[in-house]
């Protein structure tokens, strides 16, 4: 199993929702997060202070696949979220040991 | 007289005629309005905090309402308007516990009960005003120590200075109206700038705005900056808060400007009017400003330059043309806006502007008055641009300074005292986490479902839980 993470824009999450609910992944979490790779920030100006906000709002979404669905998904989200505008984000998978599905116990794969 | 008659008034022999009820009923809404500035202030300042000092910027103005409004009846209308024997600097107490007051007491066509409730109203948002210089680090029991002492040392003084125009003459009736001569009141008994100087302030420009403003910049000298001032962003964190105490702010500003006629008639309602259009003419000025300096027309600055105006026609409201008042406005807002950039230039961390608004707004809108002051509106005095000499513009630059001079030294003393023996400020380790949570044990805002309960306990001991049979 592995955990596909994913960094967005915002205004991409629901592309890739929908592209992740066609391909067939059953869930996901999502969490807003701020932070910046090369696109640095902004500037916000309050009666002419100005403030360079370098953290910029982006939604992080994960997924737990199985090993032979990962490259897949991190393709879809990838294809889904491309705007080609510098500040598009990233994705990536790594291993998962195990997983427990907290309803029944279920473990590994079947509690995906 | 059967005890159901409208009213105790219908019972009273010394009632007042229509002009003196028309007036008062002004002056009573007038009261309530200005009242209500002090809510607005509250939401204008906490607003512009972050979020986790909101409480506390809006309880400094809240506890500016419960501590003035109390020490006002004990000795602060007395000290304030009471006739005075020291040459014009402060009343007496003969007044305390407003002991000498009738319910039938008329001064100048007006209750005098209208008038203790008006006047008190401009005492408590000028305290409040303060508060925005000292945002997230001053200790709240400072803050009350500090309340009680400047409002006692400081503002009555200087009430008394600009609003107390004096003992009527008996048979005479004075002139309540802008009036720098003050006739009709006897000599001596009336605050040194109304009655002696001469200085036209028609609501306060001088003893509120000047005199908050100079109070904030010495308060947050002596305080200091805060952690991480110039260094990090300290944004508003809510603007639309901002928007809402504009709007209440300037409801309210009816009240402190046209109300101060202190009479129901035309003066009043050019007054009105003056406040509406310099208001206007500020936030387009500052507006202009932002634009061609920063490449931008934002909230914060519209809500600003509105304030800047607010505060600049107070003192001028009674003495210009609306055409002047437009100018008045206009001047002030674009002043403002590059005034406001000072403290970072100079690095002292007047908060929220106090200094940049209220002091430098008020000395707009007061020394502009010996350039626009007209005949037209207040009866007596050109100013310069109106055929006038320069001796107007002289009285209202000596106002202004003798206010600004006597409030910063005054808080700084009163400030320092504090900072060394009960201490001004709140630990460093508080001021990171957030004054709300350190001194008022609350916050503003539940921010993620943990904050929001699922992670809090109750505590056995605060709240005892009451058995329902």
């Amino acid at each position: 199993m592995r955990l596909v993470t994913a960094v967005l824009k915002p205004f991409k999450l629901d592309d890739v929702k929908t592209a992740l609910e066609t391909f067939g992944v059953q869930g996901m979490t999502v969490s807003e997060v701020q932070g910046h790779g090369r696109q640095r920030g902004h500037t916000e100006v309050y009666r002419g202070a100005e403030y360079e906000v370098s953290f910029v709002p982006k939604v992080k979404l994960e997924v737990l696949v199985d090993d032979a669905d990962a490259e897949d998904v991190v393709e879809v989200i990838a294809k889904a979220a491309q705007t080609g505008e510098i500040g598009d984000g990233k994705v990536w998978s790594v291993p998962v040991d195990d997983v427990v599905r907290v309803r029944t116990g279920e473990r590994g794969v079947e509690a995906l | 007289m059967s005890p159901h008659t409208i009213g105790y008034l219908a019972a009273d022999p010394t009632a007042g005629d229509a002009i003196t009820n028309a007036n008062t009923a002004w002056i009573l809404a007038s009261s309530a309005l200005v009242l209500l500035m002090t809510p607005g202030l509250a939401f204008f300042y906490g607003g512009m905090t972050r979020a986790k000092s909101t409480l506390n910027m809006i309880m400094m103005s809240f506890s500016a309402i419960g501590i003035v409004s109390v020490l006002w009846v004990i000795y602060g209308y007395s000290v304030a308007f009471a006739p005075d024997k020291t040459h014009g600097l402060f009343g007496n107490l003969t007044i305390r516990f407003l002991h000498n007051e009738t319910q039938a007491s008329i001064t100048n066509s007006l209750y005098d009960y209208a008038f203790i409730a008006f006047q008190l109203m401009f005492a408590i948002i000028t305290l409040a005003l303060i508060s925005g210089a000292v945002a997230d680090r001053l200790k709240f029991s400072a803050w009350i120590v500090f309340s009680v002492i400047w409002i006692s040392v400081i503002y009555f003084p200087v009430a008394h200075w600009v609003f107390a125009f004096g003992v009527p003459l008996s048979g005479a009736k004075g002139e309540v109206a802008a009036n720098g001569a003050a006739s009709g009141f006897v000599q001596g008994t009336g605050g040194w700038i109304v009655q002696k100087l001469g200085a036209l302030d028609f609501a306060g420009g001088t003893a509120v705005h000047i005199n908050a403003g100079a109070a904030g910049l010495a308060l947050c000298l002596v305080l200091g900056i805060r952690k991480g001032f110039r260094k990090e962003a300290m944004r508003p964190h809510n603007l639309p808060l901002v928007m809402i105490g504009t709007g209440m702010l300037w409801f309210g500003w009816f009240g402190f400007n046209a109300g101060s006629a202190l009479v129901a008639n035309g003066l009043a309602g050019i007054a009105f009017v003056n406040t509406q259009v310099a208001t206007a003419a500020a936030l387009c000025g500052w507006l202009i400003v932002e634009r061609l300096r920063d490449g931008h027309f934002t909230t914060l600055g519209a809500a600003s330059g509105a304030v800047a105006g607010l505060v600049a026609i107070t003192p001028a409201c009674g003495s210009v043309s609306p055409s002047g008042a437009i100018a008045v406005g206009g001047i002030a807002g674009m002043i403002c806006a590059m005034a406001v950039g000072i403290k970072n230039k100079l690095g002292f961390d007047d908060s929220l502007d106090v200094v940049g608004v209220h002091l430098v707004g008020g000395l707009v809108g007061t020394l502009l008055i010996g350039f626009l002051a007209t005949k037209a509106t207040n009866g007596f005095v050109d100013g310069i641009f109106y055929g006038g000499d320069a001796s107007q513009l002289g009285k209202q630059a000596v106002a202004a300074f003798a206010v600004m001079g006597y409030s910063f030294f005054g808080t700084l003393i009163i400030a320092l005292l504090i900072k060394y023996t009960i201490g001004l400020r709140i630990s460093e380790e508080a001021e990171i986490v957030g004054i709300d949570q350190a001194e008022h044990a609350e916050t503003a805002y539940e921010f993620t479902p943990v904050s929001a309960g699922a992670g809090h306990t109750t505590v056995a001991s605060a709240a005892p839980q009451r058995v329902v049979t």
